[in-house]
């Protein structure tokens, strides 16, 4: 008891307290940063540690408010573990190759574009995209 | 019969993630490239199952968790096969 508050339901309180806040901050992050590759960074904080804190929030209820032992919380937050930086990735390597296309409504991070590899066979990310396909930008 | 403070901390976890879902929704509006709109669509889906999280823990049933899951693989599933479409113009080659 903490003052008149049994444990268990102060401790799912701070997860739950502490999650929402995290998943607040990485959308605040999202809203205020300058540009896609430093908007990318706050978001992934979100996923990890608020949606986490918030999983971990819900086994402890279940287990400890509630007496039952319930596992499909781990499942959800091991899937988001092993996706989330595959997505980051995947998006970021559509902002590099709108770079690549000069397309006009996506404006290059603060560090500006980055250069081609040197040689070889280059970026996937760099690739041209099968013709006509609508990701050609031929008369778009 | 639930404690006030695990009450009122579900009430501020539903009121931070409404309104972190206000502000996936300003950068959807804003953009300004594609990139922009994939990544707000994909962290929506990351807040909408942390709203489905706390709607099971205020509910006390564990059949939300399914849902939960559901929507994690298929928010990855979408947010794949929209970079993969403006990457390759094609999502199953």
């Amino acid at each position: 008891m903490i003052g008149g508050v049994p444990l268990a339901d102060a401790l799912v309180a701070a997860l739950i307290v502490l999650g929402s806040v995290f998943a607040l901050i990485g959308s605040w992050g999202m809203v205020r940063l300058p540009s896609l590759m430093e908007r990318l960074h706050s978001p992934t904080k979100a996923t990890t540690l608020g949606l986490g804190a918030l999983l971990v929030g819900s086994v402890a209820y279940f287990q400890l408010v509630k007496g039952e032992w319930t596992t499909h919380e781990l499942l959800v937050s091991v899937f988001l573990f092993i996706t989330a930086p595959i997505s980051a990735n995947l998006i970021a390597k559509v902002h590099l190759h709108r770079l690549h296309l000069a397309e006009p409504n996506e404006p290059a991070s603060v560090a500006g574009v980055p250069l081609p590899p040197p040689s070889g066979s280059g970026w996937a990310t760099y690739e041209a995209p099968h013709e006509d396909t609508p990701g050609d930008m031929i008369g778009d | 019969m639930m404690s006030p403070v695990l009450f009122w901390a579900l009430g501020f976890g539903f009121a931070a993630l409404g309104l972190a879902l206000a502000f996936n929704l300003v950068r959807l509006f804003k953009g300004p490239g594609t990139a922009d709109r994939i990544l707000a669509l994909d962290t929506m889906v990351i807040n909408v199952i942390g709203l489905i999280v706390l709607t099971g823990i205020a509910g006390g049933s564990g059949i939300a968790f399914q849902a939960a899951l559901l929507l994690a693989m298929v928010g990855f599933v979408g947010t794949a096969a929209y970079a993969k479409f403006c990457l390759r113009g094609d999502i199953i080659e």
